[in-house]
């Protein structure tokens, strides 16, 4: 249907692509601002004022830096087995509380339900946690970053809605076909819910990827700290001693510019390089999380 | 008889659903292990706790640790920012994602819409620890923000050593970082108008400002009463990750909240029966809030958290 448009409709249209242009822009520019840094020549990004909009000189002194520090590559091995081990360890957990809350026939449902979701309403508070991780022992270990929160309730309720959506029926004929809870769980349903599977996976996923309060407060011995850690002494703490040994004090104050932009890089492009391939599941989860658990 | 008749109930179930049973233990000595033993902790927030005489043997001392937080002065700076906090997110990072959306939905360009809503989308997915180094070195003395000060011939600030750009700071970045992504669930109740309603208000003359307001805003009114009410809920649930990132002794005027106050003197000065008195004071009025905002949300409209 063409519909011819009137004057102030058609001013409306530019004024909208100009005004979202400008929107985008300002959401984009901070990564293009650490782009061009990152790649800069540390004594001539000092000197320079004014915006950036391409690299200042052109060194890749920063990205060597980075790359030889120990503790960028201790961080990503550690927070990859975080990522790996503590992902599949909450979703075959989630799956299988999912799946206990979700029997319709199962007489403990409603009170096991209760008892779940009391506990996204009133949590015992950061200290009581604390000190029961450190009476499980658990402190200075990497399972005290995997077990304490090996199901998230809200992610459980997510799986719970698809799985109680099932049709009854399939359940029923794998029944009678002589399959078990457990063949049930992870060969008919897992396959059926996949779309939901997936959301709570990439949520589980990212969680631990960005997760660092909890190895701050639970892990003592560097060799176990996740990437998140490592870049907090780096951007936040300013401390990057290990990667300037052979520097002047000038020097240093100029070049530990750049490796913090290169850090950041290092850091976020191989989650912005995935994020094409997982944006639709990742707002699908928000529609999800949207409807009613 | 009755409880001859639950028992047999129980072993019927049993027999029935074994293996469910088994899941179910595993479960359930999860939540006991890790959510309710930790709600039985918050007891110490009664007593004056005592590392070797545990949680059991610790001395009563009633409410003594709230009378403490409320007579300091740190009661009244805590709960103040924690508001505050809320209140600056609520007041820009609510309106905003509608209007982005609103905005969008007027655009009739795909390739325009998706580029713009992709990269808007793309703060999201920086992790907080980067975002809050992204602020430390743009706010630097020789940061980029400062460097557009100095080229407007302004002075130079030192952002994060001044309480009264802790706010500011905080609220942007979290402005910059969810606008877009919280825009989608508006999209989604966009795209769920009938286009036969638009259609509709053209034939009777409606021009498209007038087709905005009659058909375009009520159809998501709905969704922005219940995320309004639901955010209300997490008024006083601040939490401590960020504020700690950014903040420093400089600017704990502004910038302390409860939570983050709860991790230094728990966790830095082991004062673990105080902090926990504190906390629990928090969470309690957090359940206040959640329950309220969830009765009230279910009055206006179908949804809820439960």
């Amino acid at each position: 249907m063409a519909i011819k448009k009137s004057v102030p409709s058609r001013l409306f249209d530019v004024f909208n692509v100009l005004l979202l242009s400008l929107i985008t822009l300002i959401a984009l520019y901070p990564f293009l601002y650490v782009v061009f840094v990152s790649f800069s020549n540390a004594n001539e990004y000092a000197a320079y004022t004014g915006i950036v909009y391409k690299p200042v000189g052109f060194s890749l002194a920063a990205y060597k830096a980075v790359f030889s520090n120990k503790d960028i590559y201790t961080g990503y091995m550690n927070t990859l087995f975080y990522v790996v081990v503590g992902t599949a360890c909450n979703v075959i957990m989630t799956s299988i509380g999912a799946y206990v809350i979700s029997r319709k026939n199962f007489m403990w449902r409603k009170p096991i339900t209760t008892m779940i979701v009391v506990t996204m309403f009133f949590s015992g508070g950061l200290i009581p946690n604390y000190l029961l991780i450190k009476s499980l022992g658990l402190l200075n270990s990497r399972m005290a970053l995997i077990i304490p929160t090996v199901i998230s309730t809200y992610n459980l309720m997510i799986l719970k809605t698809a799985f109680f959506n099932l049709p009854d029926s399939i359940e029923e004929a794998a029944k009678i076909d002589g399959a078990n809870d457990f063949v049930i769980l992870f060969q008919i349903i897992f396959p059926l819910t996949l779309p939901s599977i997936a959301v709570i996976t990439l949520y589980y996923a990212v969680g631990h990827w960005n997760s660092w309060f909890n190895a701050m407060i639970y892990l003592s011995d560097r060799d176990l700290y996740p990437l998140q850690l490592f870049l907090r002494e780096i951007l936040i703490s300013n401390s990057m001693d290990n990667m300037l040994m052979d520097s002047s004090a000038a020097e240093k104050e100029q070049i530990s510019q750049t490796i913090q932009y290169a850090t950041i890089m290092v850091a976020t492009v191989p989650i912005l390089l995935l994020y094409p391939f997982l944006q639709k599941y990742f707002v699908k989860g928000v529609m999800i999380g949207a409807v009613k658990g | 008889m009755r409880d001859d008749s639950f028992w047999s109930k129980i072993k019927k179930d049993y027999s029935k659903n074994y293996i469910v049973v088994y899941m179910m233990i595993i479960v359930v000595a999860y939540y006991v292990v890790f959510h309710y033993l930790p709600m039985y902790g918050v007891t110490m927030a009664f007593q004056d706790f005592n590392v070797s005489k545990g949680i059991f043997g610790s001395q009563w001392v009633g409410l003594k640790h709230f009378k403490e937080f409320f007579s300091s002065i740190y009661a009244w700076r805590t709960i103040r920012n924690t508001l505050l906090l809320s209140f600056y997110q609520l007041l820009f990072g609510f309106p905003f994602p509608i209007i982005l959306a609103l905005l969008l939905n007027e655009v009739r360009v795909k390739w325009f819409k998706k580029t713009v809503q992709s990269i808007t989308y793309l703060p999201h997915f920086i992790s907080v620890v980067v975002v809050c180094g992204m602020v430390v070195e743009f706010t630097s003395q020789s940061g980029l923000i400062n460097d557009i000060i100095a080229m407007f011939g302004g002075e130079r600030v030192s952002f994060l050593l001044k309480p009264e750009w802790f706010r500011p700071i905080y609220v942007t970045t979290s402005l910059w970082q969810s606008v877009g992504w919280d825009s989608i669930i508006y999209l989604a109740a966009l795209a769920g108008v009938d286009p036969a309603l638009y259609e509709a208000a053209y034939t009777d003359g409606a021009n498209r400002f007038r087709q905005f307001w009659h058909v375009t805003l009520p159809s998501i009114a709905p969704t922005i009463i219940v995320l309004f009410i639901l955010n209300i809920g997490k008024f006083m649930s601040q939490g401590a990750e960020k504020v700690i990132l950014l903040y420093n002794e400089n600017v704990y005027e502004t910038a302390d909240v409860i939570s983050s106050f709860v991790y230094r003197r728990g966790l830095i000065n082991a004062d673990y029966s105080f902090s926990t008195a504190v906390g629990l004071f928090n969470s309690v009025i957090n359940l206040i809030l959640v329950v309220t905002a969830n009765t009230l949300s279910r009055k206006f409209s179908e949804s809820s958290l439960w």
